[in-house]
């Protein structure tokens, strides 16, 4: 472990939003994709504020463009599936050029592209600007349970390890002159991979034989100082996400 | 299966965030009594689910078929330490790689974290007590453990779709899609889930909790390549057999599954076809009867893809070597 809390989605930097407390910022996304979520996907002038908040946010995030647009890219499946729905949807349909599309299928296609792309640019800016230590802290703060944040600070710790492992492993095996093929190829990458779990497992029992005898109380120390958070702070990470809860309910109420 | 952020309505995804969020807390309490060494262990099988699933396999043209995990995760670690796992994977996932909506969390938990955990972990549990007890056995036990959990996931989604989906699309056909496809992927994931599984068990047998009190004796450590182009061969009847039974129960009762208005549900032939394919709209032309159709359709499509899967590869495979 190279001491480097930085994770695949984090860019480096210090924005306004970078120093806003993982807390505010967790909280922020919460609300903000609940009040996407719950907006009529036809009430068009809700959805434009939504696209308004994530823009502004990202400018102020300092996100560049790029990485932000390849980022958004583990969209694809879904858009994948909703695109199929205006072939597959049921009538009415009209016509558009040689194709016929189901409406409620356009309808629905629109609403899973749209929020899923908004939902997946805010968690992509809070991902960027806020670091794993900052997250879990935030998560702990916002009430989740201790066990399941130090449970998944202790995965994220060691996920690059394992992942670095499973990566020599493979490097090994093509040295030996082993090259992918189907079939052929899942039975010794299952195989490494049985290896890799029981190194994994037996990894975990070390650690936790390392973290017995430092006097491992049940908490995870936490090795910044985090002062409390400011009302000034909460509103200001709160405030783009209050202003799509406020065009939700706009929407929700009008149509 | 990881769901996005809008996909399934706000009220629906509530709904199962509450209930994931029981299911997990019940899990932490268990889990925590089980073993006291629960945050390394549990923080290092989700590290190890993590890896795993990033080992792609192509089913078809635009489906990433990864494994999931959960039957593997329930048979190497218990039921409750396997949905902690699967739930801080899809946490992170969500949080770190914006993969999967924060709002749908509580679906991707339940599908994927709960469903396809529960249901490995009776499956293999019930299977290895009525079977043989040697390791080739539990292998075999696991396999279908596997790839039975994919499908009910897929179920799980399909069941969540009916009631708070984004509608379009009717009911049967997103059905038919859903589990023709995850049937493919459940191939995958138990080929994987058994090799991994054996050997482990080759090793440290000790380690898996799903063979904990069963007394196993030692076979072959890893199915032979042949042992896997059979479970290939039997995987595709059952994923055919899924879509001949499986698919026609949502059409003549919708009302089961169905808490939104599906209007037209499967009159396909009274509609123009979307696009004029020998397929179209999920039926196959020149047959009347709508319910053959749509199984007809069905069984094409899952060879079809299945074939497209395997000329991928074969096109991947020819492009390495030269």
């Amino acid at each position: 472990m190279s001491g480097s809390h930085a994770h695949a989605l984090y860019f480096h930097g210090h924005s306004a939003v970078h120093r806003l407390p993982g807390a505010v910022k967790l909280a922020a996304l919460f609300v903000y994709v609940l009040a996407v979520v719950a907006t009529p996907p036809t009430f068009f002038p809700a959805m434009v504020v939504h696209v308004a908040v994530l823009l502004t946010a990202l400018a102020f995030s300092e996100l560049p463009v790029g990485f932000f647009l390849r980022r958004l890219l583990v969209d694809i499946p879904f858009v994948l599936f909703a695109l199929f729905l205006p072939l597959v949807g049921t009538a009415p349909h009209i016509e558009v050029g040689f194709l016929s599309l189901s409406v409620p299928g356009l309808y629905a296609a629109w609403n899973i592209i749209v929020k899923a792309t908004l939902g997946v640019g805010a968690s992509v800016i809070v991902g960027g600007t806020t670091e794993v230590p900052e997250i879990v802290a935030g998560l702990e703060r916002l009430r989740v349970p201790r066990l399941m944040t130090a449970i998944i600070s202790s995965m994220v710790r060691y996920m690059e390890v394992v992942g670095d492992e499973f990566k020599r492993a493979r490097i090994a095996m093509e040295a030996r002159g082993f090259r992918a093929r189907w079939l052929g190829h899942a039975r010794p990458l299952a195989t490494s991979a049985g290896a890799l779990f029981i190194r994994s497992y037996e990894r975990g029992e070390r650690v936790y034989q390392a973290m017995a005898a430092r006097g491992f109380t049940g908490h995870m120390p936490d090795l910044e100082e985090r002062g409390p958070i400011s009302p000034g702070q909460w509103a200001t990470g709160l405030a783009p996400a209050a202003v799509s809860l406020v065009a939700a309910a706009a929407a929700l109420l009008l149509t | 299966m990881h769901i996005p952020d809008g996909f399934i309505n706000l009220g629906t995804s509530a709904a199962a965030g509450v209930i994931s969020a029981a299911t997990v807390g019940v899990s932490l309490k268990k889990a925590s009594q089980e073993h006291d060494r629960i945050i390394p262990m549990a923080g290092l099988t989700a590290a190890f689910i993590f890896a795993l699933q990033m080992l792609n396999f192509p089913v078809g043209a635009g489906v990433s078929g990864h494994l999931l995990g959960g039957a593997l995760a329930a048979v190497l670690v218990g039921p409750w330490v396997g949905t902690l796992v699967m739930s801080v994977v899809l946490i992170v996932q969500a949080l770190l790689i914006a993969d999967g909506g924060l709002s749908a969390l509580g679906l991707n938990v339940l599908n994927m974290g709960i469903v396809a955990v529960w249901v490995g972990w009776l499956l293999f549990r019930g299977l290895t007590k009525a079977l043989p007890k040697t390791t080739g056995w539990a292998i075999v036990s696991s396999m279908l453990a596997a790839f039975v959990s994919v499908v009910a996931a897929a179920i799980a989604f399909t069941i969540e779709y009916a009631i708070g989906g984004q509608g379009g699309a009717s009911l049967s056909t997103v059905l038919t899609g859903m589990v023709g496809v995850h049937a493919l992927i459940g191939i995958g994931e138990a080929i994987i889930t058994g090799v991994v599984l054996g050997a482990v068990l080759a090793v440290r047998p000790d380690l898996v909790a799903g063979v904990e009190g069963v007394d196993l004796a030692p076979t072959r450590s890893a199915p032979s390549a042949r042992a896997v182009w059979a479970f290939v061969v039997g995987g595709m009847v059952v994923a055919l057999a899924l879509v001949f039974f499986v698919a026609p129960l949502a059409d003549p009762d919708p009302d089961g599954l169905n808490f939104v208005a599906i209007d037209t549900g499967f009159d396909h032939t009274e509609q123009p076809s979307p696009i004029d394919t020998p397929l179209a709209g999920y039926g196959v032309k020149g047959i009347e009867d709508d319910r053959v159709g749509t199984i007809t359709a069905g069984a094409i499509g899952t060879v079809v893809v299945f074939g497209i899967g395997l000329g991928l590869v074969a096109l991947v495979r020819r492009r390495r070597t030269a």
